[in-house]
């Protein structure tokens, strides 16, 4: 089965003749016919076939599954929400133009939780996706569609967005690998904005060499975002098969209460950091619960104003359509930003911002990653996200503090239950811009352990 | 205080906000509002005395490009009205604000 390949081999296969652009396809489409009714990942299929075979280019037309809340030119967008039911951009996002630039062929459009509003796909209006490693679980989000659709091979490789935790999360709960990159690494241009001061575009894939492929073809500075950097983008599959000796690497909240169930297991894991040479000390962080009011804050508040767009008018559906979680988010921006409030909530909130970047800057003088577990625990049942208003925020305590600094961390699998096939995710974090490091740490750690399905099939 | 969010302050905020929802809806929302609003009260125990707040962590400043049309990316008449429910002789249609 075609299907299963990750990028990298599908790359070398085609290049030496060994499998061709419409067998690969085939196998996708079959996967796709067979799985995608059940878990619910696709909500849009792009029926254009791929032409231009014969031409090379660097992806080589594969299929790529891109979260629907990047604009596609000329293929349905609905930010899975009914507000954008019959939305269809007029123009790519930037991330979307680079990619088909790069020869990546978008095969469909992943579900996600409305707006990207949630942790779960529980949200979506449109259904929620399954966990296809189990199936009575969730895949997590609100990158599930995206996650879920690498995890079940219904795609080569895969994007997601972040704005606290949408990649690796997902990534976390389907066993699958997310790279949140740097804020400014990749442009948000086209892509339907939820708290602009954090959103990151980046991919989810097989393995992390896939991912440093994918950033590759995606990062760069675009005129249309001025908060992309001008910085050069490395050759970021250099960073791979790399020595770990003498990295200096910090774990953190590995102490905090909720823990409990996965500390002793995600401990044992990381050991192999040791034997590869790099120092492994855990050390302590800022509280990652201050995190959790930090990112509520600024997120319903830019939410908030970023919704106020859609009125129905040049586009969409009216209001009225919005689903129940995105009313809450922009009436509690809306109340947090109000005339008497802003202060005690929003200016607050980015004062404490700065305690944690601050923070940061402390540690990462003293190691280069800063390593924890990506979620509290394995993938959740599917409804308990239905119970609280607060479910997202406390699934993603773990990265919201890197989230809200800027920072880019990846989630590698660091471990999979023999009894349920659920995986925890081991995420590394790194200073601004040293995506590098967290390939490096990522790459060695999935090549030197078991826990990643396609290495070790 | 800040548990105090009433129905009639969710139906104020919704206004301000263009969201219409019904009595049950705020209801709802209200129990939502209290529930977040509890877990960010957290942050008013963390010292921020003589703390700047970042708005943007990029530290870039002042982005600016030449103020030119980039044919490349202009929209026909016929692409900006593609996705419009209602439109009038090659315009859009907007609801009237002004009373009769």
């Amino acid at each position: 089965m075609l299907n299963t390949l990750t990028l990298k081999q599908a790359l070398d296969k085609l290049d030496k003749k060994e499998v061709t652009l419409s067998e690969i396809n085939s196998d996708i489409n079959k996967a796709i016919k067979e799985k995608n009714e059940e878990l619910n990942v696709y909500l849009t299929l792009n029926d254009i076939a791929v032409t231009n075979t014969e031409e090379k280019s660097s992806l080589a037309g594969l299929p790529i599954a891109v979260k629907d809340n990047y604009c596609t030119r000329d293929l349905r967008t609905t930010a899975s929400s009914t507000v954008l039911d019959n939305f269809v951009p007029q123009y790519d996002s930037t991330v979307i133009k680079n990619l088909r630039k790069a020869g990546g062929h978008i095969i469909g459009k992943t579900n996600l939780d409305a707006w990207a509003h949630g942790s779960s796909t529980e949200t979506s209006q449109y259904g929620r996706t399954l966990n296809p490693r189990n199936t009575g679980h969730l895949p997590g989000g609100s990158s599930g569609g995206s996650a879920a659709a690498v995890a079940a091979d219904l795609c080569i490789a895969s994007l997601g967005t972040e704005t606290a935790g949408s990649i690796r999360q997902p990534s976390s709960w389907c066993g699958v690998v997310g790279l949140k990159p740097t804020y400014g690494r990749c442009s948000r241009y086209g892509v339907i904005a939820m708290a602009s001061s954090t959103d990151s575009p980046g991919p989810i894939t097989k393995t992390v060499e896939d991912a440093a492929i994918m950033l590759n073809h995606i990062a760069g500075h675009d005129q249309y975002d001025g908060t992309t950097t001008t910085k050069e983008v490395p050759d970021f599959t250099s960073f791979l098969d790399q020595d770990l000796k003498g990295m200096k690497i910090g774990v953190v909240y590995t102490n905090i209460e909720g823990l409990e169930e996965i500390k002793d297991t995600f401990l044992e894991q990381i050991k192999v950091f040791e034997k590869l040479g790099a120092t492994v000390e855990i050390v302590e962080a800022m509280d990652p619960h201050h995190a959790i009011g930090v990112y509520t804050i600024i997120q319903r508040g830019e939410v908030s104003s970023n919704l106020g767009r859609f009125d129905g008018i040049r586009y969409g559906n009216d209001r009225s359509f919005f689903g129940h979680e995105a009313k809450n988010r922009i009436m509690l921006g809306t109340y947090t930003l109000s005339k008497g409030y802003a202060d005690q909530y929003y200016n607050t909130a980015q004062k404490v911002r700065t305690l944690f970047i601050k923070d940061y800057k402390k540690l990462f003088k003293e190691y280069d990653v800063l390593i924890s577990p990506t979620s509290p625990g394995f993938a959740k049942k599917i409804g308990v996200s239905e119970s609280s208003a607060m479910f997202g925020e406390l699934e993603d305590m773990l990265l919201e503090p890197s989230s809200i600094a800027g920072l880019p961390g990846i989630s590698v699998p660091c471990y999979r239950d023999q009894e349920t096939n659920l995986y925890l995710g081991l995420n590394i974090v790194a200073p601004m811009f040293r995506e590098d490091l967290v390939i490096k740490a990522g790459d060695a750690f999935e090549k030197n352990t078991k826990w990643n399905s396609w290495r070790n099939k | 205080m800040l548990n105090k969010i009433t129905k009639q302050q969710v139906h104020h905020v919704a206004k301000l906000a263009n969201i219409p929802i019904d009595d049950s809806e705020a209801e709802k929302l209200a129990t939502g509002f209290r529930e977040t609003l509890e877990t960010i009260t957290d942050l008013q125990s963390v010292d921020v005395s003589g703390v700047e707040p970042t708005h943007q962590v990029t530290g870039m400043e002042n982005i600016l490009r030449e103020d030119k049309v980039d044919d490349s990316r202009t929209f026909t008449q016929e692409q900006a009205l593609a996705n419009a429910k209602q439109t009038h002789q090659g315009f859009f249609v907007v609801p009237r604000l002004i009373k009769k």
